[in-house]
């Protein structure tokens, strides 16, 4: 069993060691170790040239990230958190997305930019916010939500490979999960669909974070009789779309689960994509678990009332199958 | 620079026809900064400009007919018609872009400089901006950043006294640029934008400075545009007089008159010069004309690198 941080510190060092482009900033990402300790070690076995600290200007070491990958570097910066990402939004939406195409394909920008989304911890507002779906409607970048240890190492090989650039969004209460891990493993594709947990009368749809919440209300249903699917998204961008219809093609339902505010959020996406593409497979309305409308509170009890939790998540699939 | 002028009054007229459509801004009084800076680097350093770039693309190789193929959006343009006039691009010329945001060119040179530090190559990243994104926490932080990683980016800043309708004095706290910086450790000079001579002067010692050192450098160039911002542009925020002024300092009418003082080239030449430029246009506009349209079938192509459908 191995932890997520490790799994993509062992990432990390694999693609240190065999390529020479690969390179690391952010902000603390050398003395410090990391904010979450992901990096912790780098320094020391790669020296600052690799493992470069950053000052504090997002907007501008994002920059050079992209500037670096035009210019025949594979860099993976790391944006502390997603909170901190808005500073940098700029050259994400403006540089990085558009520059192969607004160049008629002459330039790329092979960037892969790794940052910690969502709530959980009680740090409040300003370090709460989970955006993935702000930026999984960007065309030209892709986007990547690694739920298990496995795809936290995968996701990060495969980003750093990409010719696009790719942004990898790792849910903070993720860190310290542990899981099973094989730094050999085959590479699965990144942009597929998983089922998580196969069932026949309920399709639980989630991605990061959330999918942990999602099995254990699978779990609970089971005790109820009740056959829960368990979708993992794993890529927001491209969304696998066939999986998400094929899932309730086989259970006719569906309950999406998101810990973005629900409005706008990738959760209505699946739902709008289920409605276009597989409207006459559904028994029942689609039924979004999302964060409640409003800044995420620091108080736990509020916090919690905020997220999505899986009583929800349990009582939708129940009401879904008609016996809520 | 008659290159510059000519290209650029031909572009105003088939805004006018309809021909170009979008944003479109000229550089039209502020050649010498172009061509100067642009004559005073090598093949192999790195240029990222702004949305004023005709210029630049211009004089750094990238053919006229591309250009203005670019600017009708035709397939047959320097970025196959996604770009238009404010995105000129070139792999071969090294020419990373017309940026329309204003500073967000800045750290894309930072990363250029970065990568060639990493890579061991000798290559200066020059960054084209206009005073106003010396107002950017951008310019700032790429400053910082540069001289902090000692990477070798020239900063080149176009001070032509407005951002769009701000006059320099109205959006600059302390009304001069060449201050900040210093202030991170950035040699900084002052040199006159309107004298083609003095500019390719400065830019070759500043680029070899960085090339050298592997430290960045400041320059701003002091110059004027003659014409309104973009086309879309009443110029409420200046004086007929004001422009007048300027115009006496025109940097094409300057060399000229020096040239032809100095006999380093006749009347005839100057025919000749202009008789050649002309022919050019000429033949970049029917490029332009002859030009496909891009199959809308091929839209999504150079998204992503493969087709994610
Ligand atoms: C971030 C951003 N803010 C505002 C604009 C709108 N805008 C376009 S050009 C311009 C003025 C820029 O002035 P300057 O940097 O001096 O360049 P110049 O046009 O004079 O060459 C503004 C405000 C923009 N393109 N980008
Ligand atoms: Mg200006």
């Amino acid at each position: 069993m191995t932890t997520y941080r490790e799994a993509i510190r062992t990432a990390l060092r694999r693609l240190l060691l065999e390529d020479s482009r690969v390179f690391l900033m952010g902000e603390d990402v050398g003395r410090y170790g990391g904010a979450y300790a992901v990096s912790k070690g780098l320094l020391d076995e790669f020296g600052e040239d690799r493992i470069r600290d950053t000052p504090l200007c997002e907007s501008t070491f994002v920059g050079a990230g992209i500037g670096a990958a035009l210019g025949g570097m594979r860099p993976i910066v790391e944006v502390m958190t997603v909170n901190f990402s808005m500073l940098a939004l700029d050259q994400v939406v403006n540089n990085a997305a558009v520059m192969r195409h607004m160049s008629g394909g002459q330039f790329e920008v092979p960037i892969a930019v790794r940052m910690a989304t969502g709530a959980g911890k009680q740090i409040a507002a300003q370090h709460s916010h989970s955006l993935e779906n702000w930026y999984a409607s960007i065309p030209g970048i892709k986007v990547l939500a690694p739920a298990t240890v496995q795809d936290a190492h995968d996701m990060l090989l495969a980003a750093v490979e990409d010719p696009d650039p790719v942004f990898i969004f790792e849910h903070q209460m993720l860190y310290g999960i542990e899981g099973p891990f094989d730094p050999n493993a085959t590479l699965s594709s990144p942009w597929k669909a998983a089922v998580r947990h196969p069932g026949s009368d309920v399709s639980l749809i989630a991605y990061g974070g959330s999918v942990h919440k999602a099995m254990t209300a699978a779990e609970e249903l089971e005790k109820e009789g009740i056959s829960a699917e368990v979708i993992d998204l794993r890529s927001l961008r491209p969304l696998d779309r066939p999986a998400i219809s094929a899932s309730v093609s086989r259970t006719h339902r569906a309950i999406v689960i998101d810990e973005a505010w629900k409005t706008g959020s990738l959760a209505s996406e699946v739902s709008a994509t289920l409605a276009e593409e597989a409207f006459y497979e559904l028994d029942a309305p689609i039924a979004r678990v999302c964060t409640r409308e409003v800044p995420i509170p620091y108080a736990k009890h509020l916090e919690d009332a905020a997220l999505p939790q899986v009583p929800a998540i349990v009582e939708a699939a129940k009401r879904s199958v008609g016996n809520g | 620079m008659l290159r510059i002028r000519r290209l650029e009054e031909k572009s105003a007229e088939l805004y006018a026809k309809q021909k170009i459509r979008g944003f479109l801004h000229l550089y039209i009084g502020e050649e010498a900064v172009g061509v100067g800076a642009m004559r005073a680097l090598r093949d192999d350093d790195n240029v990222v400009a702004t949305y004023r770039e005709h210029g630049h693309a211009l004089v750094r190789g990238i053919p006229a007919g591309e250009i203005m193929a670019e600017m009708y959006g035709k397939a047959n343009g320097c970025s196959g018609g996604r770009g238009g006039s404010m995105h000129l691009f070139s792999v071969e010329r090294r020419f990373y872009g017309g940026h329309a945001i204003v500073g967000g060119g800045l750290p894309i040179a930072v990363g250029l400089a970065l990568a060639n530090k990493m890579k061991g190559e000798s290559r200066v990243t020059a960054c084209f901006f206009g005073d106003g994104a010396t107002d950017e926490g951008e310019f700032h932080e790429s400053l910082n950043l540069t001289a902090l990683w000692e990477l070798p980016v020239l900063f080149i800043c176009e001070n032509n006294r407005y951002a769009m309708g701000t006059a320099f004095a109205r959006h600059v706290s302390d009304n001069d640029i060449v201050n900040n910086p210093p202030a991170y450790g950035v040699h900084s000079e002052t040199v006159d934008g309107m004298d083609v001579v003095a500019v390719e002067r400065a830019v070759h010692n500043a680029a070899e400075s960085v090339r050298e050192t592997g430290e960045p450098r400041f320059i701003e160039l002091r110059t004027y545009r003659f014409r309104a911002h973009s086309m879309y542009d009443a110029e409420l925020y200046r004086s007929k007089a004001e422009v007048e002024e300027w115009k006496k300092l025109d940097p094409i009418e300057q060399l000229k008159d020096r040239a032809l003082a100095a006999t380093l080239i006749t009347g005839a030449d100057i025919e000749t010069i202009e008789r050649d430029v002309a022919r050019e246009i000429e033949e970049a506009v029917q490029f332009a004309e002859q030009g496909e349209w891009e199959s809308i079938d091929d839209l999504a192509r150079h998204t992503y690198a493969r087709d994610l459908s």
